[in-house]
């Protein structure tokens, strides 16, 4: 997403390099560039304007700066512009005194409303609400039945009668209350803008139900009709915020930029994969980032402290640390690193991927995973223990119980081993290049300071423990910058230079993160 | 204590990972036979709500009502004369119309060339050059028709396929209803086994049309259910196989590769695969470039079907694609009704964007 931008960016800043100041050919040529990749990324003509004279602004009210070479500056005035412009003002949900708390979701056909409403509760769910889905759609075929079966995979409770849009919402309501729920979630049908009656509808259901919050759902894919989208939906119906679904794509996601700066509300949550799990709340100066191509270190973070357990993870992590590290263990971590969303999500958020590992990471087969889960089930509690006990018959066992090839089989072997290889050597403290991993580094200063506050914040950072747990040298050279290490390694330099003087911002949030 | 367990975690997950993908970069491609059917994993929501009425859309009146796309341009061109602000006001119209930053830049640079030899003078000379460009760039050489060989005993089959969302599921509905009323025997085949309730929605459509349906089990193997439905329209003479498929994202490889499977297994005797359709939203930007691209690569696309015209979107993305891929687009929906699918043309088209 947004790799057009950042290449570009990347391009003005070689050809900058070397300049001592900005001249204004250099600027209009850098700016008309940057429009270009907008509106490739399809940014709306007039936000994608709008964003340059931003640029144009800073760059030029901060011509003095004399740390930062011209290139630099550029990047730095887009890095600011784009959390400006996604950033600003945040939603910031106030629950109703009287539950519960009404959600309308609105959106055009084919956005993502019925699997972003269950992705919403089953979010709720996990924030520890408990929500009732409403199926208000009953134009298209099944999209009831559609909610269902998604609302019982999240395990939410979902209701809908067969009589009409606005009296099955009321009913909704009602049954919410009267099962006691305190959110209540109600999906629509999708609907054009221009189709008056439909439009009229989604207002009755808005008067009817008298919703705390209004979400649009955009589909990250959108064109340049995401302004007119927005803007008459927002004229109907007085959004409060904006979902965008579909991020996992390779749409560069330039409505983000567009909606937000047209209608001024919020993105308060992003759908990124395909399962109920992948969906969060955004957050607009880590979209600046993940623009800027330098991952998303904090998602990871949080994605993790929601869905692991913690026990499982420490016992896990300090086997592997002290090289002990068995299949039995391997399995118990894979399986609360499935919990988190799928892989190829996950290895995105990663700092300092290159473009070749993103494309890596969006091959990773969530069924490969089961595979190696079912080989691993598959032995016996002495062969996970001991890896060379597996000799051909015992391999070929495996591969039959597990349902797979004793290739399969051959492969994890290998690859497990030399995993335990590179464990060892971490727990020595002098671990070799991770093949295939030139750099992993680049946590910006303000991800690690953050993790370096909320340690504190939980009692004690202890940090000496974390080192001793690490290994006596107290670091991990292959992870340089790795939260809550902040002596590994060179932090490699951010882009702008200057990032340690920067506000750090807690956009997007909606509630406070869950007690620990 | 959290942090620190936080830390470890990310330790560990960063470690797991790495290993999978070492793992998935040295087994690239394995043999698709010997593996379990990959996973299917994209949510899909489409649009369909079908009308009872049925009348004929109109394309331009459709489109026409909720145009004015060039207006502002275009009442600028009509007798006026061609200065800076015009070239201004043309790009803009093409950006906001989903042409594209390359595609608007060749058809203006063109037309520059042209009003600086003086070929061109007057504004509405400029416009209906423009029109000319447009349509030039939208010519096929082959037919906009749906290709269908009707041989005995091989029945023809259809292979919808797209992106989530862009109305897969309706198309087919809408397709099976004119087909059969055209004469031919349709069946369909429920390929979208991921979707919650996606063949439930089928299965209404086929109700609707009273056509026949071949479905199996949510989360089952979609090329079993298209490779059943063959079997099924060969043996009981239908002509032609109509097979949905779940919604996917063109960069999920594995996905991608499903679909494949799909195309081979169809494609297998008595199965004769004439038409691939990509379904495109006329309101996807521009990475709808990307999704003809990767599926044209993967499964041979034949044809476009440019889904919800009738809304603000103006679809000048199919501009981009037939111009960089050569894809026809064939179909159009225009509205919500079973015959709001219309064969396209570029010449309505056109007008239509125009003005």
């Amino acid at each position: 997403m947004f790799d057009g931008l950042s290449t570009r960016l990347e391009g003005i800043s070689t050809r900058l390099r070397g300049k001592g100041r900005i001249s204004q050919a250099d600027l209009d040529e850098a700016l008309t560039d940057i429009r270009n990749a907008l509106l490739e990324a399809d940014v709306e003509l007039s936000v994608a304007r709008r964003f340059c004279d931003g640029i144009r602004l800073r760059v030029s009210t901060e011509s003095l700066s004399k740390s930062l070479t011209p290139g630099q500056q550029v990047i730095k005035a887009v890095h600011e512009e784009l959390v400006g412009v996604l950033g600003g003002e945040s939603l910031k949900i106030s629950y109703a005194s009287r539950p519960p708390t009404v959600i309308l979701m609105a959106g055009l056909q084919g956005a993502g409303k019925t699997t972003a409403s269950a992705k919403l509760a089953l979010w709720w769910k996990q924030q520890g609400r408990n929500p009732i889905l409403v199926g208000a759609d009953l134009q298209r075929p099944a999209a009831v039945e559609q909610l269902r079966i998604l609302g019982a995979q999240a395990g939410v409770t979902v209701f809908s009668e067969p009589t009409n849009p606005v009296a099955a919402a009321k009913a909704g309501l009602k049954e919410a209350q009267r099962l006691g729920k305190d959110i209540c979630i109600i999906d629509t049908a999708g609907r054009l803008t221009i189709d008056a009656d439909l439009m009229d509808e989604i207002k009755s259901i808005s008067k009817g139900t008298d919703p705390h919050y209004t979400f649009l759902v955009i589909d990250a894919m959108i064109g340049q009709d995401a302004v007119a989208t927005a803007k008459a939906f927002h004229e109907t119906l007085a959004l409060d915020a904006v979902i965008l679904s579909k991020l996992d794509g390779d749409a560069r996601g330039g409505a983000a930029l567009s909606v937000k700066g047209v209608v001024g509300k919020p993105i308060a949550f992003a759908s990124t994969g395909e399962r109920l799990e992948d969906f969060d709340l955004f957050h607009p100066d880590r979209m600046a980032d993940r623009i800027l191509g330098m991952g998303d270190v904090m998602s990871l973070i949080e994605q993790a402290e929601r869905t692991m357990d913690h026990d499982e993870v420490a016992k896990g992590a300090a086997r592997l640390m002290s090289g002990q590290f068995t299949l039995d263990d391997f399995l118990g971590q894979l399986r609360q690193v499935k919990k988190m969303g799928s892989l190829g999500g996950l290895m995105k958020l990663m700092p300092g991927m290159s473009k070749e590992m993103r494309q890596a990471a969006g091959q990773i087969d969530d069924g490969e995973v089961s595979k190696v889960e079912a080989i691993v089930s598959s032995m016996t509690g002495a062969e996970r223990d001991d890896v060379n006990l597996m000799d051909g018959s015992r391999r070929s066992r495996v591969a039959r119980g597990s349902g797979t090839s004793i290739q399969d089989v051959n492969t994890l072997l290998k690859q497990f081993k030399e995993m335990q290889k590179m464990m060892k050597g971490m727990a020595s403290g002098n671990m070799p290049n991770l093949p295939g991993m030139p750099n992993m580094g680049g946590l910006s200063g303000r991800a690690a300071r953050k993790m370096a506050t909320q340690g504190a914040g939980a009692g004690g950072p202890d940090f000496d423990m974390l080192s001793q747990l690490m290994g006596d040298s107290g670091e991990l050279p292959a992870f340089p910058g790795l939260p809550g290490l902040p002596a590994a390694g060179p932090v490699r330099p951010v882009v702008g230079g200057n990032k340690g003087t920067k506000k750090k911002k807690k956009g997007g949030r909606v509630t406070p993160p869950k007690g620990r | 204590m959290t942090a620190v367990l936080i830390a470890i975690g990310v330790v560990v997950v960063l470690a797991v990972v790495l290993l999978l993908v070492l793992r998935s970069r040295r087994a690239p491609g394995a043999p698709t036979a010997v593996e379990p059917a990959p996973k299917q994993a994209v949510i899909a929501v489409e649009e369909a709500p079908p009308q009872p009425e049925v009348e004929a859309a109109t394309y331009k009146g459709r489109l026409g009502s909720v145009r004015g796309l060039f207006s502002g341009a275009v009442t600028a061109l009509r007798g006026g004369r061609i200065d800076a602000a015009t070239w201004d006001s043309l790009e803009e119209a093409l950006i906001r119309a989903d042409v594209g930053v390359s595609t608007t830049a060749a058809l203006l640079a063109e037309l520059k060339g042209r009003v600086e030899s003086k070929e061109i003078a007057s504004g509405d000379d400029l416009l209906g050059a423009l029109g000319h460009s447009i349509r030039q760039l939208l010519a096929v050489s082959d037919s906009r028709e749906l290709r269908f060989d009707g041989e005995a005993g091989r029945p023809d089959v259809w292979l919808v396929v797209g992106v989530n969302g862009v109305g897969k599921t309706t198309t087919i509905g809408k397709l099976a209803r004119q087909q059969s009323a055209a004469g031919r025997s349709v069946l369909l085949a429920a390929g979208d086994t991921f979707r919650a309730a996606a063949a439930d929605q089928l299965g209404m459509w086929a109700e609707r049309s009273n056509v026949d349906i071949v479905r199996g089990a949510e989360g089952g193997d979609p090329s079993a259910i298209v490779f059943d439905a063959v079997q099924r329209a060969a043996a009981r003479g239908n002509d032609l196989v109509l097979a949905d498929t779940a919604g996917r994202l063109h960069n999920k490889v594995n996905l991608v590769e499903e679909l494949k499977k799909i195309r081979r297994v169809a494609d297998r005797d008595p199965g004769n695969v004439t038409e691939v359709l990509l379904v495109l939203d006329a309101t996807t930007g521009q990475n709808a470039l990307a999704q003809a691209k990767q599926f044209t690569e993967a499964v041979t696309v034949t044809g476009i079907v440019l889904t919800k015209l009738d809304g603000t979107a103006k679809g000048g993305i199919v501009i981009a694609v037939q111009r960089e891929l050569g894809l026809p687009v064939k179909l159009v929906g225009l509205g919500e009704g079973p015959d709001d699918l219309v064969a396209f043309d570029a010449d309505e088209f056109v007008d239509a964007l125009l003005g």
